[in-house]
């Protein structure tokens, strides 16, 4: 009888209904589209930001106490080495799949040709890294072609690593370029320590910064200027991070302060204090720390972001309840007759609070599966206008929007509740006294 | 033959109108009694103190020697769908249930919904062949009967009326007073609000209100 009643009432007000619905439909996608993007948008963030170089940089345990101690310039200061080989341990941390890209470098003061000087940087431009570990070969291909695809390459090409012979190549940064008159093709002959070698340049780049006035080389020419074969000065890391919290910043502080299941929490999130202690853990003789301005940046503008998108989220939300108040409401007022009499015929109040919270509730949950479908599409043209790339739909936020719902769904029938509790058949079935 | 239903000095005021003043009345088992009066005399809120679908501003009701007026809210659902059927001068039925969906209402209410049962109920007004039709599709004396129906499906004791013959041709009208006849003379109490003299001059007791009082009884 109960489902009877349910169903006169959908073919009867079917318009109302729909309404319901449709309103739902709308809160609902809102509300999906936000907490999606919201949750996926860390991830988001942290891919724009990757664009703008590392995060992270690994340099030698001496070098880094100096260089916190005293808030030097790496450059100011007498250098330890790492072993080149090291880099490849960043391969077998527990997050290594986060770390998008990383670079090794080791710096010089080059003498060119006319007698002047320029800073000469070596590095991986693609390289093919291939690491062997306990009977495990880890590969990657990596380097600055990635971690610093920001420049502009305004002569020549690329210095692609895989694609010429040997390393004798560098790349020159256009204020020098255009100061001593250097071209892609040209050959440069460079002097540091005694020691010389003659590189083609590939390219002419563009860093919009200070760089554009130094040379960047491949790893081994830098290094026979400066007589450390095998060594690098530091390595430039980009991993994708969870922001910043409470836990990660106390963790950063001194993670052997946590607790077990505090630290075994920070361990396994990603957050650039654990992959930073996962890197020293791999290569203990360096010391990793996270480039804060852009950790910082990350932070700000997913608060800001989330924040946005709550309050979006909330006002849909509230929006839908006033909706469904309405409808609801004014459902009721059409019924008042049909109610009025289930109340002479002997149903109790609650009786006809569940019979219309049913009906209201199952056609809140038709929109709110319709909505859900809605702000799957919703996210996916935020992911590709704002983010390009599409925004992965989380099991969460459906069960969250669920719930949403529901609550929503309940609080904008009050009203309506109110009135069939005061619906008087006396005055509605024989019309007043 | 011992009363079924006494209001002691009931009274029903709202602001300055006394739309019961202080009206006293016993009605035995098995008693068909008719109410009349013009409009505004007070009919209807009698039927509604009667029927528990609101409470007298002073005085007492005494239903089978239990005093109604001091029942809780959900003991007053009780009494009412258990004691009470109620037929309406609109008929009230639900537009999209059928005749026999109609009379299943009540009985979803009081127990649980019998299509057998609500048949036979329906049989007794004559409407079993019509059983699956929808109030539209019936006509004004059908829908009366189905109304009825719907009123005797759980046995009650008393049955109220509130001109259940206003919207009636005379043919209809015949067909539910022989309904009320056989059910009187099976034992059921009823009252019947009514101004139409024919519908009252078949009650055994008439009771004449005006200006919320007893002018008459007969």
């Amino acid at each position: 009888m109960f489902f009877t009643m349910m169903k006169g009432t959908f073919t009867k007000q079917w318009k109302k209904m729909l309404m319901i619905a449709v309103t739902v439909a709308l809160g609902a996608s809102i509300a999906t589209a936000m907490l999606n993007v919201m949750l996926d948008v860390g991830d988001k963030i942290n891919e724009e930001l990757k664009t703008y170089g590392s995060n992270i940089v690994v340099q030698p345990q001496s070098e880094a106490v100096v260089s916190k101690l005293y808030d030097l310039d790496n450059d100011d200061i007498t250098v330890d080495y790492i072993n080149e080989e090291k880099t490849g341990e960043l391969l077998t941390i527990f997050w290594h799949n986060n770390i998008t890209d990383f670079a090794p470098e080791i710096a010089t003061e080059v003498t060119l040709p006319d007698g002047e000087t320029a800073t000469l940087t070596g590095t991986w431009f693609n390289h093919h890294l291939e690491f062997y570990k306990k009977g495990m070969t880890y590969e990657r291909d990596t380097g600055i072609i990635n971690l610093r695809n920001w420049w502009d390459i305004v002569d020549g090409e690329w210095l692609d690593e895989q694609a010429v012979e040997g390393t004798l190549y560098a790349m020159v940064g256009k204020d020098l370029a255009d100061a001593k008159g250097i071209k892609a093709g040209d050959e440069l002959v460079l002097t540091a320590n005694g020691v010389s070698e003659t590189v083609t340049v590939k390219g002419i780049f563009d860093s919009g910064d200070d760089e554009s006035a130094t040379i960047y080389t491949t790893l081994p020419v830098a290094q026979k200027l400066t007589g450390k074969e095998g060594l690098i000065q530091k390595i430039e890391v980009s991993a994708i991070t969870s922001p910043d919290d409470e836990l990660s910043e106390r963790a950063a502080r001194n993670p052997n302060l946590l607790s077990g299941e505090e630290r075994d929490l920070w361990y396994c999130t990603a957050y650039v204090s654990s992959i930073c202690f996962q890197i020293q853990e791999a290569i203990p003789e360096a010391s990793a720390s996270a480039v804060r301005q852009i950790a910082d940046s990350e932070g700000k503008i997913l608060e800001k972001t989330e924040l946005l998108m709550s309050l979006i989220t909330f006002l849909s939300l509230l929006g839908a309840t006033l909706g469904i108040s309405n409808l609801v409401t004014s459902g009721v007022m059409e019924r008042a007759q049909e109610l009025a009499l289930h109340k002479a015929v002997g149903a109790t109040n609650v009786q006809i609070t569940v019979l219309v919270l049913t009906e209201t509730i199952i056609t809140a949950i038709i929109g709110a599966a319709a909505g859900y479908f809605l702000g799957y599409a919703f996210a996916q043209i935020i992911g590709h206008t704002v983010f390009s790339s599409s925004i992965e739909m989380s099991g969460m936020v459906a069960f969250i929007v669920a719930v949403l719902i529901i609550a929503v769904t309940l609080l904008g029938s009050i009203p309506a509740i109110r009135m069939i509790l005061r619906l008087r058949p006396s005055e509605v079935l024989h019309g007043g006294h | 033959m011992s009363s079924l239903l006494e209001l002691k000095n009931v009274s029903k005021i709202y602001g300055d109108l006394h739309a019961l003043d202080n009206v006293s009345l016993t009605v035995d088992k098995g008693e068909w009694i008719a109410i009349m009066g013009p409009s505004g005399s007070g009919k209807s809120t009698m039927m509604n103190i009667i029927s528990c679908m609101d409470k007298p501003t002073s005085g007492q009701v005494i239903f089978d020697g239990d005093d109604i007026t001091k029942y809780s809210r959900r003991k007053l659902t009780e009494f009412h769908r258990d004691k009470i059927g109620l037929v309406f001068q609109q008929f009230h039925l639900i537009n999209y249930l059928t005749a026999v969906e109609n009379v299943m209402v009540a009985q979803y209410y009081h127990s649980m919904p019998d299509e057998k049962e609500a048949l036979e109920a329906l049989e007794r007004v004559g409407l079993k062949d019509r059983a699956k039709h929808l109030p539209s599709q019936l006509s004004g004396g059908e829908q009366q009967r189905v109304c009825i129906a719907r009123a005797l499906i759980n046995s009650p004791e008393l049955i109220l009326a509130d001109e259940p013959t206003g919207n009636l041709d005379e043919a209809n009208e015949n067909i539910v007073l022989d309904i009320f006849r056989q059910l009187h003379k099976e034992g059921t109490s009823l009252i019947v609000v009514t101004h139409d003299p024919e519908v009252g001059e078949v009650a055994q007791r008439i009771i004449r209100l005006e200006h919320g009082r007893i002018a008459s009884k007969k």
